[in-house]
């Protein structure tokens, strides 16, 4: 069946209808990983937006429940130029397309995806809507200036306290605000145990368990909008607990010590961003998904200093805050999609934490 | 880390001649960095064996030693420049293998030169089988359980340890020279045997055998700081197995979910910090289909022809950046210049895929074993870019110019089902076309796959290609269906064929719905930075991205792969070509498909396209780029072939037009204007059947020539004593039906000369004439080429530039052109005019200073000779002689015949530059990589027409001290001339067979020249094969021998040797 992407801008791009029949409306971004389209697709970080593929031939190596990075899907649609129609992997357990019906996530395949993309990096991200009948385009248009992601994280987060890796030696509060399941993986591999807080827990039930450190996770939306969360961070800085953040981790935390967060034009969403670790003098090939940054000017040197920057375009990639065991990053060491050469940071913080509980001893 | 101040002056190493396994990747790595090091202003030294590339233009370095690349030869090239530094990792395995022989014994150091990139520690422990295994096991990475070995019967207990079947891997050769696969004991004894013999080092490496697995490869580069990036990964679609050179190979990988493609990335990286590497290199594994289970098989610790590929693929410069690596700046120092923004410190995403085809030379040797293994046998590959595989693999075959246009062979078409079955079992080069064959006659994906265990994506890929054959089969045309099929990667021409319609039509069909070709940018960051650099290949996606320009624009065609009979030379003439435009203020288009070349690098042109060389492919740019004109006459017979389509397209084919073309080409048109000039030529007829044949050949009297119009390199080309022999040789040549008859001249017994030269319509410029040393009848390709010449009368002298500047006149040539002739008993005929560049261009060029494309480029934009400062006539020769002489790969392919004839096979060539000819011929000699040795014990073997020019040849080397063996026949005769020899027996087995002569290295040349016809079966052959399998010269012609002997007759070694800096002469 033929449906359309319809941009504000009113650019209209046809293709194939794929996944669940519905029409929405979406924030319209590109990825540009050529493997990973399951971690992608399952990135609670996506929350309310459609995914552009770059890469053209998605649903290769079908899909992988093992995989998943979240519980579900939570973009609102995905775009792609062409799906595999013989996928091929020993843990495949179906197909994009059933896997996206199952989810009720509509797509679109067969869409010039290289012209779509082009367009969102000369005008900017968009917003979108994805639909099947183009003939009352008044509503459409009007359906897509009414859209905004709005306070996201709520949606995305957990429901309740999960513990998991229980009785390690190291304990860890992970803020879920939209959180990759890689990221407790990352922790637990390390030796931790990691108790998952919803995203609307207050600084007081996280101090009462006595972390031995906070992990902040990645999440959706535009980081203003965390206003509750900003002063749960507030309080969670003046507290001599080590924390680590991780992309909305990261914005939060420099927006809780007064520094601000501004939209990237097209955002950065790929496998392959150099990022340079100011300290060590090294650039490491990161994974990011993110639609805001830290403006640099905006953060006071006392509290903080830039730790890390992304080499194409010089935007902050990390901060270390000053006199604190607390430093953030905007890209993804957890990886998954995309190169695992930072996992280093989770290495870091966790010898940051066994240092600090072996000096108290 | 900014540049090294310290580096001033850099030897840069080539790779050498052509062969299997080297091909023109290296020339451009070579002439990357040779770019690159100008840049920064560092003066460069360069040597190389290799007169046909690029690298050893006048204007790549400040000083060009063509000379053999050996230790001897380099140390001396050290000692006279005395550079500070040596670049290795460039020149191919040839180039790394030498620089550590030089690092190794201690010369670099005593003469203060630093190796620039990788240390010798990280080359070594990268290229030692045991060191390597060593390191991979200290870093906790799997290698494949294997044996470092020096004898035979080491690799034979190994292999009871872990089972059979294993892999013999030979350390220090390359391209897998003398490795395989061992299934029995047998064949273990044998393979071993030869693999240790041609290990520079003796030594092999015996490992379990893992065919199956999937094969995937990772190009990583690093720098001094330990920035590590991969540039691209690829996944074989033959699994481990077949020589990643042999392997249809696709780019990204297609197969591996995000956690097997970063498992296998974070392995790579992990080996490239572990070896210190510090510039690019190539990580091969295995990846077992079914677990996260992997084998590290192979590090390159250099550029490699992977990376060449993956250096197209993506867009991202590798050579270059390997080279800035070396001098030292960092990673994140370097701009991005694709984008001019962003730096090369990232890793290129691509929005297409690429399907990389070897191209191999089995058409040229019929009874070549076509099973692909470990060792390489392709000579080239061609590399397609589209949106999806389907397309890909379509463009891919039809721009391997075997008259493929799909996944069809009529050969195939009437095996049943247990045929083709039994076929999928075999792998050898058709097997994608067994494939599809296979799914046509209904056998599953699942069976395909069970047997030839390919992954099932990728036999789905070609599913596909059936299915859409079928749809346009059996449905009627309509909109939707055509464009799938031209999405799919359909020509017209294939569409029509398949639904009945004509390639007309079909066109027609598509402007009516418009469905037409765009192109989209190759930018090395899926779009999401604005590429600056116009590197585009075909899509049917709408949005075309070709910028408008007003320039006036020239379409020069490239070459498309390797091979033999158009190798590397004519792309030295394209880009010497584009360049000469841009001079002259045109704005360049490139097209081309080969990925090795320097032709397809982005900044050589000003428009690149990746594309098929067909008409239908060129059409769809000509159609966006409107061009003034193209040039067609420096890409070879492929661009010649494409001369016609584009004169119908309404373009102007700039220099010779093509109805003269054909003139030279047609067999009555050409005897007409050799006529009108008064020139002799062979006799000969055109026929289409045995029976005509027999009878011209009758009437011209034999031996005749026989060969097909329109081929290159003397294909199909041979020379027959009798009926039976004509006969053969007609059913042969019939076997693909010919369009144009084929042609029956009389063979002339003489000496052959040949001339490049450039007319502009009214003079004619001879840069130089060359001769051959083989008599007439060994392709010109495969003799030995002097320039100037030695033994050419100054009358016949003469006479040659007059006949050249006659014909050139008479077929109105503009630009360049190549004369064969023939001097016998006293006269001089034409045998063959080519209107177009020869592989001969760029060694006279070179040699006599003269910049031929150059000028012929100028000459066809309107320029008149006597304008340029050149002068008319012959050019001033050289006091320099200049010794051509070809390379062979015949130890690469198993059964290849080795004899020399009129059909070419050789794949690259070497030059000897001296002020005396013997020693030009030595240098030549020492540089193909021929042990000359000046005493020892010969082979002769030769029919009975050839035993009377022989005995001199015998007598010359006896003299010499030479010990002669010789077979009963041969040695009779000897002896009833009174030369002893010792008499061996053609038996195969015992002492003093020839295979326990030839193995225990007793013989140093053996000199065979073969009987009639190309049987496989005969003695001889078997003779030359296995002379060639144990690296023993073996000679088939006299002429050969001849002039081996003068390089070895006055004692000249080596070191008695002085190199020549080819820019002072």
């Amino acid at each position: 069946m033929v449906g359309y992407l319809v941009l504000e801008n009113g650019e209209i791009f046809e293709g194939e209808r794929i996944g669940y029949n519905i029409d929405t409306a979406c924030e319209v971004v590109f990825n540009t990983g050529m493997a990973g389209y399951i971690e992608t697709f399952t990135d609670p970080s996506y929350a309310g937006q459609g995914i552009v593929m770059t890469y053209p031939l998605i649903g290769n190596y079908g899909i992988i429940p093992e995989d998943y990075e979240s519980d579900g899907i939570f973009a609102k649609a995905v775009f792609i130029h062409e799906l595999a129609e013989f996928e091929s992997n020993f843990r495949s357990k179906l197909n994009l397309d059933k896997f996206l019906r199952d989810y009720k996530i509509p797509g679109l395949t067969e869409v010039n995806t290289r012209k779509l993309t082009k367009m969102l990096r000369d005008a900017g991200t968009m917003r979108g809507y994805l639909t099947s009948n183009i003939s009352n385009i008044d509503e459409i248009m009007e359906n897509i200036k009414n859209y905004d992601i709005g306070k996201i994280v709520d949606k995305v987060t957990s429901k309740e306290i999960k513990i998991y890796g229980k009785r390690k030696p190291i304990r860890i509060a992970l803020m879920d605000y939209g959180m990759k399941h890689n990221i407790v993986n990352s922790l637990l591999k390390r030796g931790a145990e990691v108790t998952i807080f919803p995203a609307n827990t207050s600084a007081e039930k996280v101090i009462s368990v006595k972390p031995d450190g906070i992990m902040l996770s990645n999440g959706p939306g535009n980081p203003v909008e965390c206003t509750f969360q900003i002063n749960v961070l507030k309080k969670l800085y003046e507290s001599d607990i080590p924390i680590l953040g991780i992309c909305l981790g990261h914005q939060l935390m420099a927006l809780a010590n007064g520094a601000k967060t501004a939209k990237l034009k097209y955002g950065h969403r790929g496998p392959n961003h150099p990022v340079k670790d100011l300290k060590e003098d090294r650039v490491h090939i990161t994974s990011q998904n993110h639609g805001y940054y830290v403006v640099e000017e905006s953060i006071n040197p006392k509290i903080a200093e830039v730790s890390h920057i992304n080499l194409n375009d010089g935007t902050v990639e990390g901060l270390r805050y000053k006199n604190k065991d607390i430093f953030t990053v905007q890209f993804h060491p957890e990886a998954c999609p995309g190169p695992e050469d930072t996992a280093y940071i989770f290495d870091e913080f966790i010898d940051l934490i066994k240092e600090k509980k072996d000096a108290k001893k | 880390m900014p540049r090294n101040k310290n580096i001033k002056k850099v030897l840069v190493i080539g790779s050498g001649p052509i062969i299997i396994g080297q091909a023109a990747e290296f020339d451009y790595a070579g002439t990357q960095a040779c770019r690159e090091l100008k840049k920064e202003g560092i003066e460069v030294v360069l040597v190389n064996s290799n007169p046909a590339t690029i690298m050893t233009d006048k204007n790549m370095a400040d000083k060009i030693y063509i000379e053999p690349l050996t230790v001897e030869t380099v140390k001396k090239i050290i000692e006279i420049e005395k550079p500070d530094s040596i670049l290795p990792n460039l020149g191919g395995q040839t180039g790394l293998n030498l620089a550590m022989e030089l690092a190794e014994s201690g010369f670099l150091k005593e003469k203060n030169v630093k190796l620039l990139g990788t240390g010798v520690d990280g080359i070594r422990n990268a290229e030692d089988r045991q060191c390597f295994k060593d390191m991979m096991e200290s870093i906790n990475e799997p290698c494949i359980a294997s044996k470092v070995v020096h004898t035979v019967e080491g690799a034979v207990e190994f292999a009871k340890e872990i089972g059979l079947p294993v892999i013999i891997r030979p350390a220090y050769t390359l391209g897998g020279t003398g490795g395989g696969i061992a299934t029995t004991m047998e064949e273990l004894e044998e393979i071993a045997g030869s693999g240790i013999r041609m290990s520079r080092v003796n030594e092999i490496l015996v490992e379990k055998c893992i065919a199956g697995w999937k094969e995937i490869e990772y190009e990583v580069m690093r720098d001094s700081k330990g920035n590590c990036i991969t540039i691209c990964n690829m996944e074989n679609i033959d699994p481990v197995g077949v020589h990643t050179g042999d392997s249809i190979v696709v780019a990204p990988s297609q197969t591996l979910s995000d956690k097997e493609y970063q498992m296998l990335r974070t392995s790579a990286i992990k080996i490239i910090s572990a070896l210190k590497i510090e510039g690019g290199c190539n990580v091969q594994f295995a990846l077992n289909p079914n677990s996260f289970e992997y084998a590290v098989i192979e590090v390159n610790p250099r550029v490699s022809r992977s990376s060449a590929l993956a250096s197209k693929a993506t867009g991202y410069p590798i050579a270059k950046v390997a080279t800035k690596i070396a001098i030292g700046y960092t990673l994140d120092e370097i701009r991005n210049e694709v984008t001019g923004k962003t730096y090369a410190c990232f890793e290129p995403v691509l929005d297409y895929v690429v399907v990389k085809i070897p191209k191999w030379p089995f058409k040229k040797f019929l009874t070549a074993n076509r099973v692909l293994g470990t060792q390489m046998k392709a000579t080239g590959e061609v590399m397609a870019i589209a949106p999806n595989l389907e397309a890909g693999l379509m463009k891919a075959v039809r721009s391997l110019e075997e008259n493929v246009d799909y996944l069809s062979l009529d050969k195939l078409k009437k095996l049943e089902k247990n045929e083709l079955e039994e076929k999928l079992a075999y792998v050898d080069n058709e097997r994608i076309f067994v494939i599809a064959e296979a799914i046509r006659k209904e056998i599953s994906v699942e069976k395909i796959h069970e047997i030839t265990k390919i992954d099932r994506f990728f036999i789905g890929i070609v599913y596909k290609l059936v299915k859409m054959e079928r749809e346009l089969e059996l449905n009627k045309m309509n909109s939707k269906m055509l464009e799938k099929a031209k999405k799919l990667g359909f020509t017209d021409k294939v569409i029509a064929k398949l639904s009945g319609k004509t390639e007309k039509e079909i066109k027609e069909l598509r402007m009516k719905y418009d469905i037409v070709a765009n192109f989209k940018m190759v930018d090395t960051c899926s779009a999401e930075f604005e590429a600056k650099t116009p590197y585009y290949y075909s899509s049917y996606d709408d949005e075309n991205e070709v910028k408008e320009s007003n320039k006036k624009k020239v379409v020069v065609l490239g070459s498309g792969p390797i091979r033999i009979g158009q190798g590397i030379e004519f792309d030295y003439c394209s880009v010497h070509g584009v360049w000469a435009l841009k001079k002259q203020g045109y704005e360049t288009i490139i097209v081309n498909n080969n990925p090795e070349t320097v032709s397809t690098d982005f900044d050589i042109a000003d428009r690149l396209y990746f594309e098929p060389l067909t008409p239908e492919d060129v059409e769809n740019i000509i159609n966006v780029e409107k061009p003034y004109g193209a040039i067609v006459q420096f890409g070879g017979q492929t661009a010649i072939k494409l001369t016609k389509a584009l004169s119908d397209m309404g373009v102007h084919i700039m220099g010779t037009q093509e109805v003269d073309m054909d003139r030279a080409e047609d067999r009555k048109e050409f005897d007409e204007a050799l006529n009108n000039c008064g020139i002799l030529r062979p006799q000969g007829g055109t026929i289409y059947t045995v029976d005509e044949a027999i009878k011209v050949a009758n009437n011209l009297g034999y031996p005749v020539l026989v060969r097909p119009s329109y081929v290159l390199g003397g294909q199909g080309m041979a020379i027959a004593y009798d009926d039976k022999e004509i006969t053969e040789y007609v059913n042969e040549i019939n076997m693909i039906a010919q369009e144009h008859p084929i042609l029956v001249d009389k063979y002339i017994m003489g000496r052959e000369v040949e001339v490049d030269a450039i007319c502009d319509g009214d003079d004619v410029l001879i840069p130089g004439i060359m001769e051959h040393l083989e008599r007439a009848g060994v392709h010109s390709g495969d003799s030995i080429s002097v320039y100037p010449t030695q033994n050419v009368e100054k009358e016949h002298e003469k006479t040659i530039i007059e006949y050249t500047t006659k014909i050139a006149k008479e077929l109105n040539v503009i630009g360049i052109l190549n004369i064969q002739f023939i001097i016998s008993e006293g006269k001089v005929y034409i045998i063959e005019v080519n209107p177009r560049s020869s592989r001969t261009v760029p060694y006279i060029s070179k040699v006599t200073n003269l910049p031929m494309i150059d000028i012929a480029t100028k000459v066809i934009l309107g320029k008149k000779l006597k304008d340029l400062g050149y002068g008319t006539g012959l050019y001033k020769k050289s006091e320099y002689i200049c010794v051509k002489m070809p390379v062979f790969s015949f130890e690469k392919i198993k059964n290849a015949d080795t004899s020399l004839g009129p059909e070419m096979k050789s794949t690259g060539e070497v030059l000897g530059v001296a002020k005396k000819f013997e020693d030009a011929v030595l240098k030549a000699f020492i540089a193909t990589g021929t042990n000359v040795s000046t005493t020892g014990s010969i082979l002769i073997t030769v029919r009975d027409k050839d035993k009377e020019e022989m005995l001199p040849i015998a007598e010359k080397f006896k003299k010499k001290g030479f010990s002669i063996y010789a077979t009963s026949g041969t040695a009779t005769f000897l002896k009833k001339h009174g030369v002893e020899s010792t008499v061996i027996e053609k038996l195969w087995e015992g002492k003093n067979s020839i295979i326990d002569l030839i193995e225990t290295g007793k013989i140093n040349f053996v000199i065979n020249t073969p009987t009639k016809g190309k049987e496989a079966n005969r003695d001889g052959f078997k003779i030359r094969r296995m002379a060639v399998e144990c690296k023993i010269p073996c000679f088939t012609s006299l002429d050969t021998v001849n002039a081996l002997y003068k390089a070895i007759e006055d004692e000249t070694g080596e070191e008695d040797l002085t190199p020549v800096d080819i820019t002072k002469i």
